[in-house]
């Protein structure tokens, strides 16, 4: 089985989402790592050296820089001779450029894939998480978003694959880059944090939104929000944790005035360790806390903040 | 310009779902169905540039069994101006649908096609991509912005970390995220007018497309359920358990 990898990047860094990514394919055959972009040998180095990467492929062109899914879409066609699964990671890029590769090669896809059982056999959420489908593809190529929090990132070697140069194919004249507006921000990401403090709609303003980034930072975590503290302003919409927003699984999960819709649940409930912190007894996000507060958000933040500034002193 | 709306009737967003006990699906039967909340975004964009002046007819499509009219009906009171149906009793899979919306998409030949993200049932997050593979035309996808002007699209998309601007020259296959509009409620007297507006039924087979399932659903059941925890009394208590019982902080 031969396995193409499609590796996330920015053309200077890796991203690790297609670390676990990799774990994924190494599961169903030889993989080989594709690095579409502009000026990103260093991209094509450290997929190199991800462990169980046979080859990297790289496409580097100014077409490539903003990783339009105009122009990878069809030299990922180019490349799918003798390839059997397709992958990348189920993230925003993954999600944009996986489809328009899979209906040029007339197959199906299946999107955020959380288990292999087979080589065409695979289990995924459906219902915003409330329901797994477990689906068997029976198209000759498979085409398989990966929910990153699903598999452990893989780990890198000393030894580096080789880096085979491809491309260009073809570029659409039909589509341009603008700009780019990333938040800038010093805390982990989001989906790759190892704790995530989100806060709801309890929060009730933008300004008290600060104490949760301030429980954030000195946990060294991401910051999240509910959809309700999107809608209402107090976050900006990159935070927003569940079904819509970002997935995350983190080693330690605080939910500070958050009630728990379906929603927000589906896109936090396999961290490993929940906290909830709510004034509402009765608030659903506690059937899934392993560790529940009740208690009014600016009684207990403050108190919790001001014991773990007693411990980093 | 003409715009085209692609809907989904899927398991209305409040409803808690139900997997079946032999694990065949989700129980369906006398389950309140709506239209996809992220195409209900869709055909609410395309309501506003209508009735900002940039679009001339806004036509809504579905592909399904004959409920699906419901659904179009909701799109043509919210202000579509016509509604087509690809009736079929056939699972509709991603690549189907944007089969079929392919097929539409060549028979009325507008400059935009509008529709959802994802639809909520599935949660596949396809179409569009699909749709605009198969025309080969520029895709803005989870659009949160969306602006025409001189045959182009300015769309502004969510990605990971922040906003993404994509200028598509028309025509584009635009999808459709949570923050690009509040789709407005159908008004009573527009419900009523929607009964008169006209909702024209085909068949896969005679608009002469192949939309057969490309994946088995093998068997759907109830995700792991989360152990309840513990409740503990105080900010310092908390503290406590993180760091001696849970060890996830230092």
């Amino acid at each position: 089985m031969s396995v193409l990898l499609i590796a996330e990047h920015d053309n200077s860094q890796l991203r690790p989402a297609t670390l676990n990514a990799a774990t994924a394919a190494a599961q169903l055959g030889e993989v080989t790592v594709l690095v579409a972009g502009r000026d990103c040998a260093t991209v094509a180095e450290a997929a190199s050296v991800i462990d169980g990467i046979t080859k990297v492929l790289l496409a580097d062109a100014e077409i490539y820089e903003h990783g339009l899914a105009e122009n990878v879409a069809p030299l990922v066609c180019g490349l799918t001779n003798s390839v059997t699964h397709i992958l990348a990671p189920a993230t925003t890029m993954g999600k944009n450029l996986l489809p328009r590769i899979a209906a040029l090669l007339d197959v199906g896809q299946i999107s955020d894939v959380i288990e292999i059982k087979g080589q065409d056999t695979f289990v995924r959420p459906i219902y915003a998480g409330n329901a797994l489908a477990c689906v068997r593809t029976l198209d000759p190529v498979k085409v398989l978003s990966v929910r990153t929090t699903a598999f452990d990132a893989a780990v890198t070697r000393s030894s580096f694959a080789p880096v085979e140069k491809v491309g260009p194919g073809p570029a659409s004249d039909r589509v341009a880059f603008v700009s780019r507006q990333l938040t800038v921000s010093e805390r982990p990401e989001l989906t790759a944090a190892r704790v995530v403090v989100s806060g709801g709609r309890g929060l009730a303003s933008q300004e008290n939104f600060h104490l949760v980034e301030r429980l954030a930072d000195l946990l060294g975590g991401a910051v999240g929000a509910s959809r309700a503290a999107v809608d209402s302003g107090y976050a900006p919409n990159d935070c927003q944790v569940g079904q819509t927003g970002k997935v995350v699984a983190p080693e330690l999960y605080v939910a500070v005035g958050i009630s728990g819709a379906i929603q927000h649940l589906a896109g936090m409930k396999d961290s490993k360790v929940i906290v909830a912190i709510n004034k509402d007894d009765e608030a659903p996000i506690f059937q899934v806390a392993d560790y529940g507060l009740v208690e009014d958000l600016f009684t207990a933040l403050p108190q919790l903040i001001e014991e773990f500034e007693k411990g980093s002193a | 310009m003409k715009i085209l709306a692609a809907v989904k009737r899927v398991v209305d967003y409040n409803v808690r779902i139900r997997v079946a006990s032999d694990e065949s699906g989700v129980e369906t039967n006398g389950v309140k169905m709506s239209m996809n909340p992220f195409d209900e975004i869709a055909v609410e964009a395309g309501v506003q540039l209508k009735e900002a002046g940039i679009a001339a007819e806004l036509v809504v499509v579905s592909i399904g069994p004959a409920a699906c009219q419901e659904t179009l009906k909701t799109a043509l009171a919210m202000g579509a101006d016509r509604a087509l149906l690809v009736e079929t009793e056939v699972e509709v899979q991603p690549l189907a649908a944007a089969t079929a919306i392919k097929a539409i998409v060549e028979r009325e030949a507008p400059d935009l096609v509008l529709l959802g993200k994802q639809a909520i049932d599935d949660d596949s997050n396809q179409t569009g991509q699909m749709l605009a593979a198969l025309l080969d035309w520029p895709q803005g996808t989870f659009a949160s912005g969306l602006n025409i002007a001189d045959g182009k699209a300015t769309v502004t998309r969510e990605i990971d970390g922040g906003l993404e601007t994509l200028l598509l020259t028309l025509p584009a296959v635009v999808s459709t995220d949570l923050r690009l509009n509040t789709p407005r409620y159908a008004t009573l007297p527009n419900i009523m007018k929607a009964k008169k507006k006209p909702i024209e039924r085909s068949t896969p087979e005679e608009l002469g497309i192949d939309i057969r399932p490309r994946q088995k659903m093998l068997s759907v059941s109830e995700p792991p359920v989360r152990t309840g925890g513990v409740m503990v009394a105080s900010a310092a208590e908390l503290v406590d358990k993180l760091r001696n019982a849970a060890k996830v902080i230092p």
